[in-house]
């Protein structure tokens, strides 16, 4: 093929356009379906309320237009150099949780986790920790041992180190929901990053110990247990802790195999079920879109993550396979925590649903790490 | 990187467990318990919203309203709101009473729930119903309410129709009233509980009453949407009420204002009158034209609550219980317009109808002596003239013979008592079956209903004939006396069906009662065809926009055993009464020959009391279209105070200028331009209006 002389710029449009064929396309797909249907969903549940109605679904769709510029930059990042340039990112990260609890941190709903930028836009720090956590634990584990492919105990100590350090951050703010996938993300990263069965049997047994002495010992606040507990037996106190999970029940329950239609849920726009256009967002695809339709979003998130776990597996490069695998932790535990607390088997905590509830940082935060996702598939899959 | 890719495996295999977990949730969730969520979001989505049915109207013969609605603004509270409030919504009911100028304190005490010991102003109905303070607020006090609802939670206002009295007191006892509906009825009401109706009113009296059902209507629903909030949003189905169905009635309004006019008048004549009843019937038909009672009062202080004064006045003695209809639920002893009864009875039991009769000023009744009025003897009379000049003491005799065949003291098997037989064949002694709630029977007592009152009552007897009435001795020892002596009569032989008993009897005195109504069915079938008819107010039930739904039929429910020529006998007679006899002095000077009025009049005695003043009558004598009865309680005599009465009604029906009193001359318009009742019901138009 010839190539057009000079200019480097038409040489990186070449390049970026190859880039793009090399893509995974249905990986691609499956984020558009799942934006375009959390996008709809925004605006069934906030058209009642929102200014001029669509004032929040515009802004939705702002926040999606940033990510997909995340995005397109992530994936001209050679995860190999970013490798190098971790570290720096995790620092970074590190400095947003800092600010957070410093008087710069506003409260939204009961978490000290926001950080307000004026002109109604709001960034959430503890999203980008989990970018951050997820490069920061790549890098310390992807150096085995010479001729094993297992981390050094050095790096596993550092790994603990800094995963320790970022979760009591974030639980100082107080975010239980951040600091469980954070915790799932060093988990994952500990397990693909090949530490001995004895040593993660070890730490998830002083995991199981930890949380039953908290358990016993009463640091947490009586309704903090209760709301974590409260799923279990919804009826217990429908006006009080059970409201949440009865009514996100109920609206998921009353969509029957079909869902009531776009716009048509009444519970979605009586606004029976708090926080709907964010954290219960599955509610209203629940409601509107029936059985078929939430398990369409079941079913695209399962792409989505089998899709970043055969990358993980097709990666050559333990640093890639590392940050792809642990990505797919992370989304999937997210994914289960929050579609699971709406239909009463999973605790009500704070956790948007990825690509779907409304939240600018947490977009973002998503869209890089599916922009990671594809670079690590662009550059490692066998040509 | 063997140890990693395993891993990575395992993950995966833990990731798509964890996704096929959550699908097969949302089946359970979805799919299995679908139809619970469905029910518990219609639950936690919707309020049902009864919306009440514009209740019919009530017309009269010529289709004029006797009843109708109009709208108002009704503010109302509710209680469930207010209680869920800090101080029991104490500021807001402050506000509101700011607002329509009204005391705090009233409207506290008109949002309780009435009950033992809490009495009106209170709430009669349902606790979950808005209960309306005030049903005629402005436009502003409205709007101020409405507008500022963040002020008046719980406070609402809104455009309700309410029943109005386009004749005021007219009928009122016959129209009857609404109520809130109780809390029991709301309960046996299925179908659809009414979560908030406005106005659940039920009749409680009179029409409204009887035909409550038709004229109610069916209420539609409307399924609104709210928020979690509780707002509304939407609404998410609608039923349209089915608007009640209007009610004609036979009654003319005017002759029904007459009629109780010359109640008030004849009330005002007789110093001692305590009450009045009038009834005007159609002969032919047997239905109602007019029913009256007095004292009467203005139904419209039911509408919106009726006040504690208010209701404590119309049940109080002294203002005459207006509430009551004396037509239909009182019971007075008839006098002598019950010889009807008797010289039917007479005629029965075999005395001849062309036969001579001895009228002595007295009659010895076994051993004592039964009086005519006045004690005057008028010679040998017919059966016509006994009638037309009310001569007792032939009816005595008759009673007394009577008494004798049937075995005087010592009855012998079956007795036959032809007068309480015949008494019965006219209506007496039971209810007229007439569609008003309430009716009374009267009595007709005769020797079996002597031994059921002294089983009843001989223990009582017995005990005072001993004890005497100590608490009666001290103001009055001779009273006392007397009723010892009584007492110890009826203790020994109380159970006897006395000579006494039986002549009392034959003149409507002793222990007969009857009805206004009765005496007036009772006049009906004599001068009409024979047939004793069970009268009706009701004439047909139509929708509003005029279509037929039924028409209300007159049941004949007896006849006379009388002869054609029997009753053309007895109306001849008592013809000349209006003219010749008892009644003449109160129709001197009416047009006998243009109207002829015959009619009997009755002096009934009470004990301690006046006399009741009866005129029972009817009118044009040759060929009846009416029969008016008019009852004074202690009114004196009848041809005083119950004809002249009875004469003005005539007056009014047929447009003839009175002869005496304030409108002495002048010429009067006739209520019934025909002089006749209606004979076709008005026409109602699509549009629900009548056509004239």
């Amino acid at each position: 093929m010839a190539m057009p002389a000079g200019g480097s710029f038409a040489r990186r449009a070449v390049a970026a356009s190859s880039a793009v064929r090399r893509m995974d396309g249905v990986l691609l797909v499956a984020v558009a379906a799942l934006t375009v249907i959390g996008t709809l969903l925004v605006w069934s549940s906030t058209r009642t309320w929102a200014p001029g109605s669509t004032g929040l679904v515009k802004k939705h769709i702002l926040n999606v237009a940033i990510g997909i510029a995340l995005t397109s930059a992530a994936v001209m990042v050679n995860h190999r150099s970013l490798r190098v340039y971790a570290p720096l990112v995790y620092v970074v990260s590190l400095i947003g949780l800092v600010l957070v609890i410093t008087p710069l941190g506003s409260t939204v709903n009961g978490a000290h986790s926001w950080i307000m930028l004026g002109g109604g836009f709001a960034f959430q720090p503890s999203e980008f920790a989990k970018l951050g956590l997820v490069l920061m634990l790549a890098m310390l584990l992807a150096r085995p041992v010479r001729g094993t492919d297992r981390p050094r105990t050095l790096d596993i100590g550092l790994s603990l180190g800094v995963a320790g350090f970022t979760m009591g951050l974030v639980m100082l703010q107080p975010d239980l929901g951040t600091t469980m996938v954070l915790g799932v993300i060093t988990a994952g990263a500990l397990v693909i990053g090949g530490v001995r069965k004895r040593w993660i049997l070890g730490l998830a047994l002083l995991v199981v110990c930890g949380v039953v002495a908290v358990w016993l010992l009463d640091v947490l606040e009586p309704y903090q247990i209760a709301r974590f507990t409260a799923f279990l037996n919804p009826a217990s106190d429908p006006r009080g802790v059970g409201y949440n999970s009865t009514q996100s029940l109920i609206a998921i329950g009353s969509g029957g195999l079909f869902g009531k239609g776009l716009f048509e849920g009444g519970q979605t726009t009586g606004r029976f079920v708090p926080e709907q256009h964010t954290d219960f967002i599955f509610t209203v695809a629940g409601e509107e879109f029936g059985f078929l339709g939430s398990v369409a979003v079941v079913a695209l998130m399962g792409v989505i993550l089998l899709r970043g776990m055969r990358i993980a597996r097709l990666c050559d490069d333990r640093f890639g396979t590392l940050v792809a695998g642990v990505i797919v932790c992370w989304l999937a535990f997210q994914s289960f925590v929050n579609i699971g607390m709406t239909i009463g088997i999973m605790p009500i905590t704070g956790l948007p649903l990825p690509f779907v509830s409304y939240g600018g940082t947490a977009t973002f935060a998503n869209m890089i790490a599916i922009g990671l996702l594809q670079a690590i598939h662009i550059r490692e899959q066998p040509f | 990187m063997i140890r990693t890719r395993t891993r990575l495996v395992v993950i995966q295999v833990l990731v798509a467990s964890m996704l096929a977990l959550l699908a097969v949730r949302l089946w359970q969730v979805q799919v299995v318990r679908g139809a619970e969520f469905v029910e518990a979001a219609t639950e936690t989505r919707t309020r049902d919203v009864v919306v009440p049915a514009v209740r019919g109207q009530i017309l009269d013969a010529a289709g004029r309203p006797l009843v109708r609605n109009r709208t108002r603004l009704v503010v109302s509270v509710d209680r469930t709101s207010l209680n869920r409030m800090e101080g029991n919504g104490r500021e807001v009911l402050q506000r509101l009473a700011t607002v329509l100028n009204r005391k705090p304190s009233e409207l506290r005490m008109r949002i309780r729930a009435c009950g033992p010991g809490v009495t009106r102003p209170c709430w009669p109905g349902s606790p979950y119903q808005p209960i309306p303070i005030d049903d005629d607020v402005t436009t502003r006090e409205a709007l101020q309410i409405l507008e500022r609802q963040e002020e008046f939670p719980g406070v609402t206002a809104e455009v309700q129709a309410v029943r109005e009295y386009p004749g005021s007191s007219a009928g009122a006892q016959v129209l009857g009233y609404l109520q809130p509906i109780t809390q029991e009825e709301l309960e046996r009401r299925d179908g659809f509980k009414a979560v908030f109706s406005g106005v659940d009113l039920v009749g409680r009296d009179g029409l409204e009453a009887v035909y409550d059902k038709e004229l109610r209507g069916i209420p539609g629903l409307r399924r609104v949407q709210v928020d979690r909030l509780g707002k509304v949003i939407g609404v998410e189905r609608q039923v349209q009420p089915t608007p009640g169905d209007t009610l004609i009635t036979s009654i003319d309004s005017k002759v029904q204002a007459i009629t109780e006019r010359a109640l008030a008048e004849a009330m005002k004549s007789a110093p001692t009158a305590d009450g009045a009843a009038g009834v005007v019937l159609d002969v032919r038909t047997g239905r109602v034209l007019a029913l009256a009672s007095a004292p009467t009062y203005n139904p419209a202080v039911w509408t919106g609550g009726i006040s504690e004064p208010e209701y404590q006045r119309l049940l109080s003695g002294k203002a005459g219980k207006p509430l009551v209809s004396r037509a239909i639920k009182g019971e007075f002893a008839p006098g002598s317009t019950f010889k009807i009864s008797s010289v039917s009875a007479m005629l029965r039991d075999g005395y001849p109808l062309h036969g001579h009769y001895d009228c002595p000023g007295s009659f010895m009744v076994g051993s004592r002596p039964f009086n005519n009025f006045h004690g005057i003897g008028m010679g040998t009379l017919t059966l016509h003239t006994a009638l037309v000049k009310s001569c007792d003491t032939i009816f005595y005799r008759a009673a007394y013979e009577q008494w004798l065949r049937d075995g005087g003291l010592r009855p012998r098997g079956k007795t036959k008592e032809p007068m309480a037989a015949m008494a019965r064949a006219f209506g007496f002694g039971r209810a007229t079956g007439i569609d008003l709630p309430g009716e009374s029977a009267g009595r007709i007592p005769d020797r079996e209903w002597k031994k059921q009152l002294w089983d009843v009552t001989k223990t009582e007897n017995c005990r005072r004939a001993k004890s005497g009435y100590p608490e009666v001795a001290r103001s009055s020892p001779s009273r006392a006396a007397f009723l010892k002596q009584l007492a110890y009569e009826n203790c020994l032989e109380g159970y006897q069906w006395r000579p006494g008993d039986a002549a009392n009897f034959s003149i409507g005195q002793g222990d007969v009662l009857v009805t206004p109504l009765q005496l007036a069915a009772a006049y009906a079938a004599l001068v009409g065809d024979g047939k004793l008819r069970s009268p009706r107010i009701g004439w047909a039930l139509v929708r509003p926009d005029g279509t037929m739904v039924k028409e209300i039929k007159v049941p004949v429910v007896g006849k006379l055993p009388l002869s054609q020529a029997e009753r053309t006998y007895i109306r001849g007679a008592l013809s000349e009464v209006a003219s010749d006899g008892t009644a003449a002095g109160a129709f001197s000077g009416f047009p006998m020959d243009k109207v002829r009025v015959g009619g009997k009049t009755g002096t009934a005695e009470v004990y301690g009391k006046t006399d009741t003043s009866w005129f029972a009558s009817f009118a044009p004598a040759e060929r009846p279209r009416f029969v008016v009865v008019v009852m004074v309680s202690q009114g004196g005599m009848g041809g005083q105070t119950a004809a002249p009465a009875a004469r003005k009604i005539y007056e009014g029906i047929y447009g003839i200028a009175p002869q005496d009193g304030q409108d002495k001359g002048k010429p009067v318009r006739a209520a019934l331009p025909d002089h006749r009742p209606a004979t076709q019901l008005p026409m109602i138009k699509r549009d629900g209006t009548v056509a004239r």
